[in-house]
């Protein structure tokens, strides 16, 4: 390249970089002016509500930029619950897929971490007695804690539940106290129905607080029950907090092994729905009574 | 062998070596839990400075479990080389510290004095080491593994593809396999925790990995993580894969809980080796957990991190391709919260690699514990730097079958970045050949992308 020609065009850039600099500065003058002047406006708060972002369906959410096959990603991505077609901001997630995996995470601890409500208890009449716990955290951390009750509270258990009553219902605020006060109070009425129709009555309600599953075997061992159904709040997961197991076992005691509890999991809405669940353990119960025998043992 | 000291004017008795063991434990729940924890925070201190002056081979000659007893003590003590240990027997567990730190010790030498090494010894060092410690020292020990492609390597960061589905629908399955191999996931492993553990579903799940992989080409290794028996069956039935799984204990009693012993293992190997479709020489792949004896009453009164340096001390007879402590998994009977699984995550992280075995990690949490995102996260950053051979990688940190959560496609792809590391490299060169990646192993426009695959 000839010096000159090497001039003309160092000059040109020159020429540019400096105009386009001009023409930055203003830029940057008039954006100064306006926050500086929005700083002095009053801030207008609007009438407006975000929308609930726990109501966006994840499953037909997609967030891929330039997809290459837009229609049959969709497609795949309905065969799985798994939070797929997220795309992403450089290598983490985008803003909308991370605060929703915050909220679902928040739902899920928030029903772990919280109690039954009094209200709940007592609109229902469930007789409230408390295991070995004395809090959340002993709780958690104590399973062999959460099996046992207090002597006084042993007495109300017996108060409560008749001597060798035949069936007795309970209610276990376990690890999530969301999913007994989503399904307890539709799924004991009927299972109650359908007991009923075959002459069987049960009696009040006991509840549970800083239940394990196996505090059913300390009620079973002062009251010689034939069988008992526990009602307990699951471990949430982020697909949905609210989700109860029934325990169901004949002549439950201390030392009962796991094998002989028969279970009814996954009861919620989105699951086995609670009055569907509450007619399946009366016939469960029905069999146990007839079978003298529950868990591996009925099949 | 000294079990007693004087710390601000208090004495301090221990009862045995297993008792200076647990306390001198970092505090976790489930040590709590067993009654051997502990009581105090200066009790803690002063079993840390007992065991400091203990010599290695008191740890070799009082093994938490003992030998007649226990098949994993038999594995642990037959298998160690006897003039190594020889010389440096009359080490003390801080003498062993030190020197693991030094600057003149280096990779080398400390894989062969690793030889010399009983599980009790390795998690007597780990309990002197604080986080830091066990990040600086694992970052010094690089152990690596061949199955189809080499993992560990320097350099390289890898991830286990884990798509897990709540009902094994196949296609469900696939789904999350193409947008992971998107994000770079699924070098260490495309493996599947399965909820029906039958023969017949276990090989059409490896069927499927198995013509992806062949299909698409992707230089990585295939599994399904159904119980080691049900995968015997299946490989036997003609089902394709490269790995065998277990979930595995500190003890045989732990081991027999989980339906196998040390036998069962070394079958399913053989059978990977004649009839898996592997080049090897590592065919297996075990996962472990502080805690997991506790649960299964088979911790025999022992601590739960040294019965997890003798899960790596059982994994290594074996020589596994993958191991990986499932830390958080377990609940908060046994870590607490985020920071009791942190402290087990680099624990355990450390340990195996003392141990000789290529470590990963499932740094994870349930929804009963104290931590969130932000816990694991923070794990993953300090377990890069440690050296981690691998995490897991699930569609927004989200397993929708397990119901916890782990690291996610995303969490690795970010780390490699952060750290310049890449993927195995046959792997890389797939991602860049499907331009997922770029010359550095960084995420393109594209990654993310699973209808690219199809």
């Amino acid at each position: 390249m000839q010096e000159a020609e090497l001039r003309t065009l160092v000059e040109e850039m020159v020429h540019k970089m400096l105009t386009s600099n001009e023409h930055h500065e203003i830029q940057i003058e008039k954006s100064v002016k306006s926050t500086t002047n929005s700083k002095t406006q009053n801030t207008v708060i609007e009438d407006g509500c975000i929308p609930d972002i726990s109501k966006v369906d994840i499953r037909k959410q997609f967030l891929v930029e330039n997809a290459k096959d837009k229609e049959t990603y969709l497609e795949m991505k309905s065969k799985t619950p798994a939070r797929l077609g997220i795309g992403k901001a450089g290598a983490r997630y985008k803003t909308e897929t991370m605060l929703r995996v915050r909220a679902d995470h928040a739902a899920a601890q928030d029903s772990v971490f919280s109690d039954v409500s009094e209200e709940f208890i007592e609109k229902n009449g469930f007789v409230k007695v408390q295991t070995l716990c004395n809090s959340k955290d002993e709780y958690i951390t104590r399973p062999d804690k959460g099996r046992r009750f207090p002597g006084n509270q042993l007495e109300i258990i017996r108060k409560t539940i008749p001597e060798h009553s035949k069936v007795a219902i309970v209610v276990g605020d376990g690890l999530s106290s969301a999913a007994i006060e989503a399904n307890a109070a539709e799924m004991i009425p009927s299972m109650k129905q359908t007991l009923q129709a075959h002459q069987i009555t049960v009696g009040p309600v006991l509840f549970v607080k800083y239940c394990r599953v196996g505090a059913m075997d300390a009620i079973g061992e002062v009251t010689d029950t034939d069988v008992i159904c526990l009602l307990v709040g699951e471990r949430p997961g982020l697909v949905t907090a609210e989700s109860m197991s029934a325990y169901i076992a004949y002549k439950p005691k201390h030392g009962l092994p796991e094998a002989k509890r028969t279970v009814i999991s996954n009861i919620h809405k989105g699951g086995t729905p609670p009055v569907e669940a509450g007619a399946h353990a009366a016939e469960l119960i029905l069999t146990m009574l007839e079978k003298k025998a529950s868990g591996i043992d009925l099949k | 062998m000294i079990l007693k000291t004087v710390l601000f004017g208090h004495t301090y008795q221990f009862k045995d070596l297993k008792d200076v063991l647990a306390k001198a434990n970092e505090e976790k729940s489930g040590d709590i839990l067993a009654g051997i924890a502990a009581e105090t925070a200066e009790e803690r201190v002063a079993a840390k400075i007992v065991l400091s002056q203990i010599r290695l081979e008191d740890l070799r000659n009082n093994p938490v479990v003992p030998y007649e007893l226990d098949e994993v003590t038999r594995i642990i003590q037959d298998d160690l080389n006897e003039p190594i240990y020889n010389a440096i027997k009359t080490w003390t567990v801080s003498e062993l510290r030190e020197w693991i730190l030094d600057e003149n010790t280096t990779e080398a030498d400390i894989k062969k004095i690793s030889r010399g090494l009983t599980s009790e010894m390795v998690a007597a060092v780990a309990k002197l080491m604080s986080n830091m410690d066990l990040i600086y020292a694992a970052s010094k020990i690089r152990i690596t593994a061949h199955c189809n492609t080499t993992i560990g390597k320097r350099g390289t960061l890898s991830a286990r593809l884990q798509p897990n589905h709540p009902t094994d629908d196949p296609d469900g399955i696939m789904a999350s396999v193409l947008e992971g191999l998107s994000y770079g996931s699924g070098d260490a492993l495309i493996g599947l925790n399965p909820v029906d553990d039958s023969t017949q579903s276990v090989t059409r799940i490896l069927k499927r990995f198995d013509e992806i992989k062949n299909r698409l080409q992707i230089p990585t290794q295939i599994c399904v993580l159904a119980h080691v028996t049900t995968q015997m069956d299946a490989i036997k039935k003609g089902a394709p894969t490269d790995l065998i799984f277990q979930s595995i204990a500190g003890s045989e009693k732990g081991n027999t809980a989980f339906g196998f012993n040390a036998q069962t293992i070394e079958e399913a190997r053989q059978l990977a080796l004649t009839h898996g479709t592997a080049e090897g020489p590592n065919v297996m792949y075990f996962e472990t957990g502080q805690g997991s004896e506790l649960s299964s009453e088979a911790h025999n009164g022992a601590d739960q991190v040294t019965m997890e340096a003798r899960c790596y001390g059982f994994a290594k007879h074996f020589s596994p391709f993958l191991v990986n402590t499932v830390v958080g998994f377990i609940g908060p009977e046994y870590l607490y919260d985020g920071r009791q699984v942190s402290r087990a995550g680099l624990e355990d992280h450390f340990m195996g690699k003392l141990t000789g075995v290529s470590m990963g990690c499932d740094a994870c949490y349930t929804n009963h514990m104290k931590a969130d995102q932000n816990s694991i996260e923070d794990l993953a950053v300090l377990l890069t730097a440690a050296g981690c051979n691998y995490f897991m990688g699930i569609p927004h940190g989200d397993d929708v079958m397990l119901n916890y959560q782990t690291t996610g496609y995303h969490e690795t792809a970010a780390l490699r970045e952060i750290y310049g590391l890449k993927a195995i490299q046959p792997f890389h060169e797939w991602l860049l050949k499907h331009e997922f990646v770029d010359q550095q192993g960084r995420l393109t426009c594209k990654a993310g992308d699973a209808s690219a695959l199809l």
